[in-house]
């Protein structure tokens, strides 16, 4: 086990290499003159350049990314003399437009979407496990018809559809609550709570759908196995079976789906964050391809995919813990 | 399972006065079942009105009267720029209210949104199949240093965030578009999304076929081609790609909605499709600002984007059913 996670390991960081490298090389078509956006109207040609050397822009593209790697495993300093300042490991680069480096940028706004994603994936893992274990005792009858009519059609919801309907009929139809804005669950938890309640459904309503029919679908596989056979026939309680020999088998493909659904609501939750306006990594993400905003785009497609490959990780270990017919190779 | 060429015995003991036995080929018998699936013949309805309605949008537009951009003053108030009238200005010159501000009709945006939505997500699906075949198809029949060559590439493109890169890149290919093919901005943003769409979507399918292909390259029928002398391709494409119809056909049919959505949202988020081209992501958008007075252009967009959405789910759940060799025969 210990030799497969160091294997592993070094494939994740291979993987990292090779997509920094790729955003590197897509954004370099991006128009990216940082040393207009910052400098305003009175720019002349010599103000632009000097930006432009202060943040290494007028390296060669080689050149800046070595110093983007750089600057994430020991930091780097930008500008020369008195105008100097150092942006601290691990540095992703620095914003112009905001005037603050990215990785603080991150930092302020990451909390808010993990917040979201993980209240979101604890409602939808209970709700549509549970929802599909469910249809699955109940195969070929109403309630099995019922619950995947309703998943069939939640999943159907295009997901700003379902959260600009949150909205209009909580909020505005029969203003059962309130607009609130973010508040952080220590200055206020009943403020911090309304911000979030509707953007946790919102996520476990789209989530909840599919995840019913993956578990039912699984489960039903599972239950037609010989060891399910051979437990009821050892004389175990129904509960015994479905429980530890079915749930236990039918939940893997189901860990996998989560991880990387988790991991990819924790790069920013786009849409979500947009339609509810809340301050986290997606709502950073979409401001800063607003402004152009070149550092933060890559800082955050970078974060984003560490997640997506971490998960990816994550994922293959919880297996073998989980089953124990997989064996690590 | 092999599909197209293989005769299946069924006997259709179901009654007994036509207890007769029968030769079907595997696509009867999933016809067959399809058409005795009710959901699945009225959303397969439904899906080939939707198809017309949107080919025919310039036809029908023209038959009732309206058209998607005129501006149309009178249809709204003075101060607020609302639609006159109840259910945001339905009447029998707007049959479906007209849009807050502007006044242009409703119905007219809705028909044209869904004709750029279904040609944006047919395409895409039909690249996105395409490369994710072939693709699927050579990594699982080679093997060796190409199919893990193959399969690192997929490893990287899931690692995208896909929407975030979309949303980064779209203004700037958008532009090369424009400039290198001489293309108008709406013909390259149609053109960017579909490249988008199907450039990050293929390694899915990729992967499902590859599978498949592990498995089918060890039967009988491509050992016996394979000593009668027929060249890789031939194999490829003439003996195992038939066998593979069944899951494709389904990931397409499932597919399909997925790309309806995702355009729906790019351009809800402002990246799509950007006004004046009517566009349902770019309606639901606008609707937000209007909300508390005018809802009814929430839920018109909204929900003939849903039904959309759900009526090709439906199909595709059935098609799945229907081609599942494993589900009971009836």
């Amino acid at each position: 086990m210990g030799a497969y996670i160091i294997r592993r390991l070094i494939a994740m960081a291979g993987m990292l290499v090779t997509l920094s490298v790729i955003v590197f090389l897509l954004f370099s078509v991006l128009p990216a003159d940082p040393a207009r956006l910052v400098c305003g109207k009175s720019c002349t040609p010599s103000i632009i350049k000097a930006i432009n050397h202060k943040f290494g822009y007028d390296q060669p593209l080689a050149v800046q990314y070595k110093e983007f790697v750089q600057g994430i495993f020991v930091g780097r300093t930008y500008g020369e003399g008195k105008a100097a300042f150092d942006c601290h490991v691990p540095c992703l680069g620095y914003s112009f437009l905001r005037n603050e480096d990215v990785t603080t940028l991150i930092k302020d706004t990451l909390p808010i979407t993990a917040q979201l994603a993980l209240g979101g994936f604890v409602l939808w893992i209970l709700v549509g496990v549970s929802i599909g274990i469910v249809a699955a005792l109940k195969r070929g009858k109403w309630q099995d018809r019922t619950i995947m009519g309703a998943a069939l059609v939640g999943y159907s919801f295009p997901s700003f559809f379902i959260a600009l309907l949150l909205i209009f009929f909580v909020q505005i139809k029969f203003a059962v609550l309130g607009f609130h804005s973010y508040t952080s669950f220590f200055d206020s938890p009943a403020e911090w709570f309304k911000a979030l309640v509707l953007p946790w459904i919102a996520v476990a309503m789209l989530y909840a759908a599919f995840y019913s029919r993956l578990t039912r679908n699984q489960m039903l596989e599972t239950l037609g196995e010989d060891y399910i056979r051979t437990a009821r026939a050892k004389g175990l309680r129904e509960r015994t079976v479905i429980g530890k020999h079915g749930l236990r088998a039918g939940l893997t493909p189901i860990v996998t789906a989560a991880g990387l659904d988790l991991a990819g609501l924790l790069g920013g939750a786009l849409i979500i964050e947009q339609v509810f306006a809340l301050p986290g990594l997606g709502r950073l993400s979409v401001d800063s391809v607003t402004t152009s905003d070149l550092p933060v785009i890559t800082g955050t497609v970078m974060v984003a995919a560490f997640f997506i490959i971490l998960a990816n990780l994550v994922v293959d270990l919880l297996y073998a813990v989980i089953d124990p017919r997989v064996r690590l190779a | 399972m092999s599909l197209a060429s293989d005769h299946a015995v069924e006997a259709t003991s179901t009654s007994a006065e036509s207890a007769e036995i029968a030769g079907r080929s595997l696509t009867q018998i999933a016809w067959r079942r399809l058409r005795r699936d009710k959901v699945a013949m009225t959303s397969l309805l439904v899906v080939l009105v939707i198809v017309s309605i949107a080919a025919l949008a310039p036809v029908i537009t023209r038959l009732v009267g309206v058209d998607p951009s005129s501006f149309n003053d009178k249809a709204v108030s003075d101060a607020g720029g609302l639609p006159l009238g109840r259910l945001g200005g339905v009447s029998l010159a707007h049959p479906l209210g007209v849009e807050p501000g502007t006044g242009r009709d409703l119905f007219a945006r809705l028909l044209y949104g869904s004709r750029i939505s279904l040609l944006i997500a047919l395409s895409a699906t039909l690249i996105t199949v395409t490369l994710g075949v072939s693709v699927g198809i050579v990594a699982g029949y080679s093997r060796g240093w190409l199919d893990s060559a193959l399969g690192r590439l997929m490893d990287v493109i899931l690692a995208f965030p896909l929407i975030l890169i979309l949303l980064a890149l779209s203004n700037v290919l958008t532009q090369r578009l424009e400039t290198t093919f001489h293309l108008g901005e709406l013909v390259a943003r149609v053109l960017y999304l579909i490249l988008v769409l199907s450039l990050f979507g293929w390694p899915y399918l990729a992967r499902i076929v590859r599978g498949q292909v592990l498995s089918l390259r060890e039967r009988e029928f491509v050992e016996s081609a394979v000593s009668m002398g027929a060249g890789t391709p031939r194999i490829l494409f003439r003996e195992i790609l038939p066998n593979l119809w069944a899951p494709i056909l389904v990931y397409a049919t499932l597919l399909l909605p997925t790309y309806i959505a995702a355009e729906a949202a790019l351009s809800y988020l402002g990246v799509g499709l950007v006004p004046p081209t009517p566009s349902w992501g770019a309606m639901l958008a606008d609707s937000v600002r209007y909300f508390a007075v005018d809802p009814a252009f929430l839920f018109i967009p909204g929900t003939y984007l849903f039904v959309v959405v759900l009526a090709f789910n439906l199909l595709g759940d059935a098609v799945r059913d229907a081609l599942d060799p494993r589900a009971g025969r009836a």
